[in-house]
């Protein structure tokens, strides 16, 4: 059944894409850092699991309890000492973007250097999980469902954690207005380095499951930058449930223009709809209107 | 007085630290051959640049320093490099150039990767008068470029010559009845894409197939199964896919899942690269795929020996060993003319014969003509097949085997 072939690997490769955004909605929408070296910090955890894997035969499953907290520490200790003192130095939010833009497309580059430095410029890929499993008769690699499965389970706990509990509030309210929320008594350059940490976390949930099923290489960060970015302001930035729609959505019409259309024209009717969600709703799906 | 003296001194110093380094310059640019590049360390190309080229440039130097050098004369002068990255870039590639010529003043220039950055800094070492060795372009312009720029040799065919063998070879394959006359084809939407995709849908009409699929997709598409599927609902007897490396893994990681086994399964860069092989291990027997090598020559196994334990990993199966003999054609150029002339030198490579690691080496109006395009891998080596009439050609193993 066509519509069923169409939907369920839609489904999965907005999943992937969802997925490799969550992490940008809490840096750029929540920490109201705009990191350019997101795409890098997400191949930098692909070699991560790819290393595990080849060399101790550490499953990437696995490697997610080592890849998540290192990548949190790491990412905190960027906030605290490079970023920190950025937001703490400049008045509006525009000044903050521009700052954290420039500070992180340095960091781009180092992190790229390293990787460079360690793996080289050649392309890197193993199988893991490459399993074939048919569902209502179309077939989805086992692999990418456990990356839509992520996607899905860990944008609706971040999802919750940030409206049902009093820390996600608090995470909120900053990202509504931070100097607001400092006059109500919320320690701002503490959550926001948490949720930066945070972010940092998925992003490295992220590298380590497309790690499974993509080609990689260490100059690949800014592709996954340029869809992360599509997706998070499609979603509205800084809604964790708008990034997990818009990813979706992203999938099913790419998978549908190629199955019904040309598959020539994936890309066409990505920036199509990204084209026309900004026209109609200028703010994302889920975004607020402008203050 | 005192201070006159002093000045006087000073003068005097300044002359002979003048002279001497005059001296030490001229010394030393007797003692080195300068050769510089600059190649995609980041960016797009540098996958493709990591792999085929930079390691060729490294092993030969390597080589030739621990030989003692280039002979020139009757000495022998060690290589010296000025590497720069490119960045991927076309202007970049073309400002590095210009700064190893004018500001390093290199003696020699290796070229960068790809055809896109090769076509970029051609008119510049054409108008700087340095050899250009554009090994790594596929492009059907290359007897015209030849013709326009003397100094310029390409080295692995043109896009139709990669079409027709493989054309050729399904026909051949088809008159035996070993297949059908359904062709599934893929292409990525770039210029290699499409200049493959129309070359060869011209030869494969030409051999009475029929292309039952026919299309391309963007570059950097994450999922490429809606593509395999319709391949797979046209029945075909051969797919053919002219791809790039992440593209032939997802392909034939694809093809497996969905369990289609056509007869012929071809897929394009990439198939060649070791990754390939370390991937899919059992599975890469009897795909088919751009490149090739004659395995069984006892100078190419040397060569993959000394790859492996210099870089530490094996070289592709298409341009690595093409770019190495490429640049023993420069050596041995450059000893034949017998001095740092690069008109000279320029025009040894081409008129001359040269003995390399892929054999006797005599270009023909500037072009390489003995270059496979077609290769398949059998018991984990991926031997040419294609154009036949070259000497090595292996017979090829149809159907390919059902995945595992």
């Amino acid at each position: 059944m066509l519509l069923v072939d169409i939907v369920l690997p839609g489904l999965v490769l907005g999943g992937m894409y969802a997925l490799i955004a969550l992490g940008l909605t809490l840096q750029y929408g929540v920490a109201r850092i705009m990191n350019l070296s997101y795409g890098e910090s997400l191949v930098a955890a692909a070699f991560g699991a790819f290393s595990l894997y080849s060399g101790l035969g550490l499953s990437p499953l696995a490697a997610l309890l080592l890849a998540v907290p290192v990548a949190m520490v790491v990412n905190w200790l960027l906030y605290r000492f490079l970023l920190e003192r950025l937001m703490r130095r400049s008045k509006d939010r525009g000044a903050q973007e521009i700052d954290s833009i420039l500070v992180t497309f340095g960091v781009l580059f180092v992190i790229q250097g390293a990787m460079l430095v360690a793996f080289g410029g050649q392309y890197y890929s193993y199988s893991y999980l490459s399993i074939p499993l048919t569902i209502m008769g179309s077939t989805l690699a086992v692999n990418r469902l456990v990356a839509l499965l992520f996607a899905a389970l860990v944008g609706g706990a971040v999802y919750l954690a940030l409206t049902r509990t009093r820390i996600g509030t608090a995470v909120r309210a900053i990202a509504v207005d931070a100097n607001a929320a400092r006059l109500v008594g919320i320690d701002v350059a503490a959550l926001s380095g948490l949720a930066f940490a945070f972010g940092g976390g998925l992003v490295a949930v992220g590298g380590v499951l497309v790690s499974m099923f993509l080609t990689f290489n260490a100059a690949m960060g800014v592709i996954f930058t340029m869809k992360a970015l599509v997706v998070v302001i499609m979603g509205g930035v800084g809604n964790v449930m708008g990034a997990l729609v818009a990813g979706l959505l992203l999938g099913v019409v790419e998978t549908a223009v190629a199955r019904l259309v040309d598959p020539g024209l994936t890309l066409a009717a990505t920036y199509a709809l990204f084209l026309g969600v900004l026209l109609i709703r200028p703010t994302g799906l889920f975004g607020r209107a402008a203050s | 007085m005192f201070s006159a003296n002093r000045r006087t001194l000073l003068r005097a110093t300044g002359l002979v630290a003048a002279v001497l380094g005059a001296l030490a310059s001229t010394a030393e640019a007797q003692e080195k051959i300068r050769i510089g590049y600059a190649i995609s360390k980041t960016g797009p190309y540098a996958g493709g640049a990591g792999i085929t080229t930079l390691p060729n440039y490294e092993l030969w130097v390597k080589d030739v320093n621990a030989a003692g050098g280039i002979k020139l004369g009757d000495k022998k002068l060690p290589i010296e490099v000025v590497e720069y990255d490119d960045r991927s870039s076309s202007e970049e590639a073309v400002k590095a150039i210009e700064r190893l010529a004018n500001q390093d003043k290199v003696d020699f220039i290796l070229s960068p990767w790809g055809t896109g950055l090769n076509l970029a800094v051609g008119p510049t070492l054409n108008r700087l008068g340095y050899p250009h060795l554009a090994v790594t372009s596929v492009t059907d312009k290359a007897p015209e470029l030849a013709k326009r720029w003397s100094n310029a040799t390409f080295w692995l065919g043109t896009s139709a010559q990669i079409s027709q063998a493989l054309a050729d070879l399904l026909g051949k394959l088809r008159s035996e009845g070993k297949i059908g006359a359904n062709i599934a084809m893929v292409s990525i939407a770039d210029q290699f894409g499409i200049e493959l995709s129309a070359a060869g849908r011209e030869a494969f009409k030409k051999h009475g197939f029929t292309l039952a699929y026919d299309k391309t997709y963007p570059m950097g598409t994450q999922d490429l199964q809606p593509l395999v599927k319709d391949a797979i609902a046209s029945n075909p007897d051969a797919f053919v896919a002219f791809s790039y490396p992440p593209d032939t893994i997802a392909l034939t990681e694809q093809a497996q899942l969905l369990k289609f086994n056509p007869k012929i399964f071809y897929v394009g860069v990439g198939t060649a690269f070791p990754l390939y092989k370390g991937k899919f291990a059992a599975n890469s027997e009897g795909v088919m795929g751009i490149g090739g090598w004659n395995a069984d020559s006892p100078r190419l196994k040397d060569y993959l020996a000394r790859h492996k334990a210099a870089t530490g990993k094996e070289p592709d199966r298409w341009a690595s060993s093409i770019t190495y003999a490429s640049l023993q054609v420069l050596q041995q150029a450059i000893e034949k003319v017998g001095k740092l002339d690069r008109a000279a030198v320029a025009a040894e490579i081409r008129s001359g014969t040269f003995d390399t690691i892929i054999g006797k080496v005599k270009l023909k109006d500037g072009l390489l003509q003995e270059v496979w395009s077609v290769g398949q891998w059998q018991n984990g080596e991926f031997y040419a097949l294609a154009p036949a009439s070259l000497s090595g050609a292996r017979t090829p193993v149809v159907p390919k085997a059902q995945w595992q």
